[in-house]
C-alpha cells in the first residue's frame, strides 16, 4: 500500500490527455508495475475540464485518489492547474504547461481569464516545472504534440527508470505520428531533466 | 496474456470467453464501450445497437429463450426504460444463460442522476453481480452465465462509472465454445399470461431460497481475516477503496453476488470481529438488510449517500484523518475560471441554438444529447431536460397548459436523431393524436454523437459495419402524421431562421430537420456525396473589426476576444457561423 504512487493528468477536453496517459501506463506496465488508469469522459464534446489517474505500484487497489493525495500532477492548462491543486500532496511536484485555453464563459465575457496564474502557482508550489509546450511542439512542427512534450516532462518529474518510452510512443501512435511525438517526448524530458529537484519515483 | 482493460472492455472479453451469442444496446456513458467491444467478437457474436434500452433487453430476452448465451447493455437511466420487460422475464426464467448489465454513475459524471439500481434486483426478484475491477468484471461475466442457467435466473450485472473506465491488468483467456440449447415450445415458461404468471412467482421465490443457498457458498463472496477488530462488508468498487484505506488492517467480507445477499456469511462474519462496517457507494442497499436481520453495523451515519465515494472520504468519515493539502491554495481560489463542456467549434447544433436564441416568448424543451449544452452561455437556449425522449411530450404537455391559461407561449421540443429513433417517435405521435400545436427540431447530425459516434437506424451501417437501410426520418415523421415538415441546413443562419418563423407560425404540429453531420464525425460514403467536405477555414479581417463582439454570440470555442476578435486557425472547421453573424462583414474565408 505504502509504495503506491500516484499521478494526475488534468487539462481541456481536446488536449491528448487519454493518449499521453496510456503511454504513461504501457511504460509502468512494462517496468514490472501493477497499475491502474482512471479516466473521466463521455460527453464527447469539448472544452470541458477532464482529468486521468494513474496509479502504479506493486498491489494497487483504488484506482482513484482523493485530495492531497497524488504524488505528481501535470497540467495541460495552467487554470486547470490550479483548479485540481487541491488534489496535490503538500510537497508533491508539479508540471504545468505554460498555456492559457479561454473557457466558454472566457468567450462569451462572463469572467476574464485571471492574470498572473503562473507568478502565484511558483509562488505556491515548491517542487514545479514549467514548460511552454505549446511553444515546444510547434518547433517541432505540430501544436497537437504538446501533450507528449509534456508527458515526457512529467516521466522525468516521476523518474522511472528502465523503461523504453520511445517503443511505448511508437506502440501507442498513429504510424505517420511516430516520428514527432519521439522528438516531443525526448524534448520534455529534456527540458524537465535539467531542472529536476527531488525524484518522487518508487 | 496480461492487459490493461477497462471494466467495459473486460465484460465484452468475459462474454466472448464465456461462448456468449447475441448482445445488444442502446449507447450510454458510462456502459458504452461494452458493445462497442463486442464488435471484435463479431464472427462469434452477433451484436446490434438497438434503438433503445427497452427493445435492446428484449432483443436479448428473445435470443436466450431461443437458446442463446445473451446480454444486454444500457446506463442507469435506461435501465429505466428497460423494466417493464426484465422484471417479467425474472418470472420466466431463462433458456439460455442472461446477463443484463447496468452501468451507474455515481458523481453523475454525465447522467441526470444517481440512482442505486442495485434496488432493481430486489425489486424484481433476480441475481446481481457486483465486480470490483477488470478482472473480476471478466470472471464473474462467466460465473454469472452459469448461475443464469443453473438456476433459471436473468443475472443483473451492475458496475460503475469507476469500475467500467478504470483500467486494470487482466489475464485473457480463451473463448470456450457454448452450444446454443435447443428451444422446445413452452408457453407455461415464456407466455406470461396472469394464470401462467401466478405460477410462475411461486417458482420464483422458491428460486430465490435457491439463489440464497448458493450466495452462502459462492466463490463471488469471500471472507479475507485479518484483525478483528473492525470488520467490513463491501461490495463493489467500494471494496478497492476500503482495501486502499483499511489494507490489511481490518477483516473483509467481500460480496459479489449481492442479491440474494449470503446471510449466513454476514452473521458469522459479525460474529467474528468487534466493529461492523458496511461500506458502499450510493444507497444502504445492503445496510438496510443487513440491520432488518438485527444485526450491528454502521455505514450511513458516517458515509455519505450523495456522490462518488473515494478512498479519502472514508478514511476521514471512518479514522477521522484530515487531509492535509499544499498550503496557501486560498491566494489561487480567484485564479479558477469555470470550464463547462460546450458545443464543439463548426459543431451544426450551435447554428440552430443561436437562431433559437434570437426568438422571444419560447419555451424550448430539451432532451440527452450534445445538444443539451444548448442551454448554455452564450446561447442560453434551452429551458428543461428531464429524460431520454422526453423532449416532444414535456412540450406537448407545456403547450397545452400554456393554451388553457391563455397565455401565448409557443414551444419549440429539441432532440436529437437518435433520440429521436430511442423513445422521441413515440411522443411525436402523441403530439399528433392529441392536436399539440409544437414545434419540434430533429437535429439530425447523422451520428450519436454524445457517446462518441455511435451508428444509429439513420446511418445506413450497423455497429458490425455492415451497410442497411437508412431511416428516412423526413418520411418517418409524414407517416407518423404531421404535414408541415421543413428541412434545413443549420450552417445557414437564413435558412434556418426562415424555417423557425414558419413553423411557428403554422397552427399545429410542425417539424423541422436540421441535416448536418456531427464535426468530429468519419464521413462515410453517403456523407461525402451528400454534404461535400472541404470547407475553409475563416479568419478576422482586423480593418474591418468593430470590436463589437456580436460574434462571440456564436460560442464557438474557436473565437476569442482581444481588442478585435480573433480565431484560433487550428481550432476553426470554416461552418460560417461566425461570419453570418458579423454585421460588418469583418470575418472572412481564409485563401479567398
Ligand atoms: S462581430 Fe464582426 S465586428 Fe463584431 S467583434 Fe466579431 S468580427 Fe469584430
Ligand atoms: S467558422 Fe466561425 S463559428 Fe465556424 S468553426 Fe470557424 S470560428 Fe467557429
Amino acid at each position: 500500500m505504502s509504495n503506491v504512487k500516484s499521478v494526475l493528468l488534468v487539462g481541456v477536453g481536446g488536449q491528448g490527455i487519454i493518449l499521453a496517459s496510456q503511454i504513461l501506463s504501457s511504460g509502468l506496465i512494462e517496468a514490472g508495475f501493477d497499475v491502474k488508469m482512471s479516466e473521466v469522459h463521455g460527453m464527447a464534446q469539448r472544452g470541458g475540464s477532464v482529468t486521468t489517474q494513474v496509479r502504479y505500484g506493486d498491489k494497487v487497489d483504488s484506482p482513484i485518489i482523493g485530495k492531497g493525495s497524488a504524488d505528481v500532477m501535470v497540467a495541460f492548462e495552467k487554470v486547470e492547474a490550479v483548479r485540481w491543486l487541491e488534489y496535490l500532496k503538500p510537497g508533491g511536484a508539479l508540471v504545468v504547461n505554460n498555456y492559457e485555453i479561454p473557457s466558454a464563459t472566457v468567450i462569451s465575457g462572463a469572467e476574464a481569464y485571471p492574470d498572473g496564474v503562473m507568478e502565484k502557482l511558483e509562488a505556491t508550489v515548491e517542487n514545479i516545472y514549467v514548460i511552454d509546450a505549446a511553444k515546444e511542439a510547434m518547433e517541432l512542427g505540430n501544436i497537437k504534440a504538446q501533450n507528449i512534450v509534456l508527458l515526457g516532462g512529467l516521466i522525468k518529474a516521476m523518474g522511472v527508470e528502465g523503461v523504453d518510452w520511445d517503443k511505448m510512443v511508437e506502440q501507442t501512435v498513429k504510424p505517420r505520428f511516430v516520428d514527432l511525438n519521439l522528438k516531443a517526448i525526448n524534448k520534455g524530458m529534456e527540458l524537465v531533466a535539467s531542472e529536476v529537484k527531488e525524484e518522487v519515483g518508487v | 496474456m496480461k492487459k490493461l482493460l477497462t471494466g467495459n472492455e473486460a465484460i465484452a472479453r468475459g462474454f466472448y470467453e464465456a461462448g456468449g451469442h447475441v448482445a445488444a444496446a442502446y449507447p450510454g456513458t458510462p456502459s458504452t464501450e461494452i458493445l462497442e467491444n463486442m464488435e471484435q467478437y463479431k464472427e462469434d457474436i452477433y451484436c446490434e445497437w438497438s434503438p433503445n434500452e427497452k427493445v435492446a433487453m428484449e432483443v436479448a430476452i428473445g435470443a436466450s429463450m431461443a437458446g442463446a448465451r445473451s446480454l444486454a447493455a444500457m446506463k442507469h437511466v435506461g435501465l429505466n426504460v428497460a423494466a417493464d420487460p426484465i422484471m417479467t422475464y425474472a418470472y420466466l426464467g431463462v433458456n439460455g444463460g442472461f446477463v443484463f448489465i447496468s452501468a451507474d454513475d455515481p458523481g453523475m459524471h454525465s447522467s441526470q442522476n444517481e440512482q442505486d439500481n442495485r434496488y432493481f434486483a430486489k425489486f424484481g426478484k433476480m441475481a446481481m453481480v457486483e465486480p470490483t475491477d477488470s478482472q473480476e468484471s471478466k470472471d464473474y461475466i462467466k460465473e454469472a452465465l452459469r448461475v443464469s442457467e443453473e438456476y433459471d435466473v436473468p443475472v443483473l450485472f451492475r458496475v460503475t462509472t469507476r469500475v467500467c473506465h478504470s483500467k486494470t491488468l487482466v489475464e485473457l483467456g480463451e473463448r470456450t465454445e457454448v452450444a446454443k440449447k435447443p428451444y422446445v415450445k413452452n408457453v407455461g415458461k415464456f407466455l406470461a399470461a396472469p394464470a401462467h404468471a401466478k405460477v410462475l412467482h411461486v417458482t420464483l421465490e422458491e428460486r430465490l431460497a435457491r439463489l440464497e443457498e448458493y450466495s452462502n457458498n459462492s466463490p463471488l463472496n469471500t471472507v479475507e481475516m485479518n484483525d478483528k477488530k473492525i470488520g467490513i462488508i463491501t461490495s463493489g468498487i467500494s471494496y478497492q477503496y476500503a482495501k486502499e484505506v483499511f489494507g490489511n488492517t481490518a477483516s473483509y467480507l467481500k460480496i459479489g453476488f449481492t442479491n440474494p445477499l449470503p446471510f449466513k456469511m454476514i452473521e458469522a462474519f459479525a460474529k467474528e470481529v468487534e466493529t461492523l462496517y458496511v461500506i458502499e457507494e450510493l444507497e444502504p442497499y445492503m445496510e438496510e438488510q443487513i440491520k432488518a436481520r438485527g444485526i450491528k453495523c454502521i455505514g450511513k451515519e458516517l458515509i455519505p449517500n450523495v456522490g462518488e465515494l473515494n478512498p479519502d472520504i472514508i478514511a476521514k468519515a471512518l479514522l477521522g484523518r484530515e487531509i492535509r493539502t499544499i498550503e496557501g491554495l486560498d491566494n489561487l481560489h480567484d485564479s479558477i475560471i469555470k470550464r463547462p463542456p460546450t458545443l464543439c467549434a463548426g459543431c451544426p447544433h450551435r447554428g440552430l441554438f443561436y437562431s433559437l436564441s434570437k426568438i422571444k416568448n419560447v419555451m424550448v424543451t430539451g432532451d440527452i444529447g450534445c445538444y443539451t449544452l444548448g442551454f448554455t452561455q452564450p446561447l442560453n437556449s434551452m429551458d428543461t431536460c428531464v429524460c431520454m425522449g422526453g423532449s416532444i411530450s414535456t412540450g406537448h404537455g407545456a403547450a397545452k397548459a400554456f393554451k388553457q391559461a391563455g397565455e401565448d407561449k409557443k414551444v419549440v421540443s429539441v432532440i436529437g436523431d437518435s433520440t429521436f429513433f430511442h423513445t422521441g417517435m413515440n411522443s411525436l405521435v402523441d403530439v399528433v393524436y392529441n392536436k399539440g400545436n409544437t414545434v419540434t427540431v430533429i437535429l439530425d447530425n447523422r451520428i450519436t454523437g454524445m457517446t462518441g459516434h455511435q451508428e444509429n437506424p439513420g446511418t445506413g451501417y450497423t455497429l458490425m459495419g455492415d451497410k442497411t437501410i437508412a431511416i428516412n426520418i423526413p418520411n418517418l415523421v409524414k407517416a407518423l402524421g404531421v404535414e408541415d415538415i421543413q428541412i434545413v441546413n443549420p450552417l445557414n443562419l437564413k435558412e434556418t431562421d426562415a424555417a423557425l418563423k414558419k413553423a411557428l407560425e403554422f397552427d399545429g404540429p410542425s417539424v423541422v430537420i436540421t441535416r448536418w453531420p456531427c464535426v468530429l464525425k468519419k464521413f462515410s460514403q453517403e456523407d461525402k456525396s451528400e454534404f461535400g467536405c472541404e470547407l475553409k477555414k475563416y479568419k478576422v479581417n482586423e480593418d474591418k473589426c468593430k470590436s463589437c463582439k456580436l460574434c462571440l454570440k456564436s460560442g464557438c470555442p474557436a473565437l476569442s476576444f482581444d481588442k478585435y476578435a480573433k480565431i484560433d486557425p487550428d481550432m476553426c472547421v470554416g461552418c460560417s457561423v461566425c461570419a453570418q453573424i458579423c454585421p460588418f462583414e469583418a470575418i472572412e474565408r481564409v485563401g479567398e
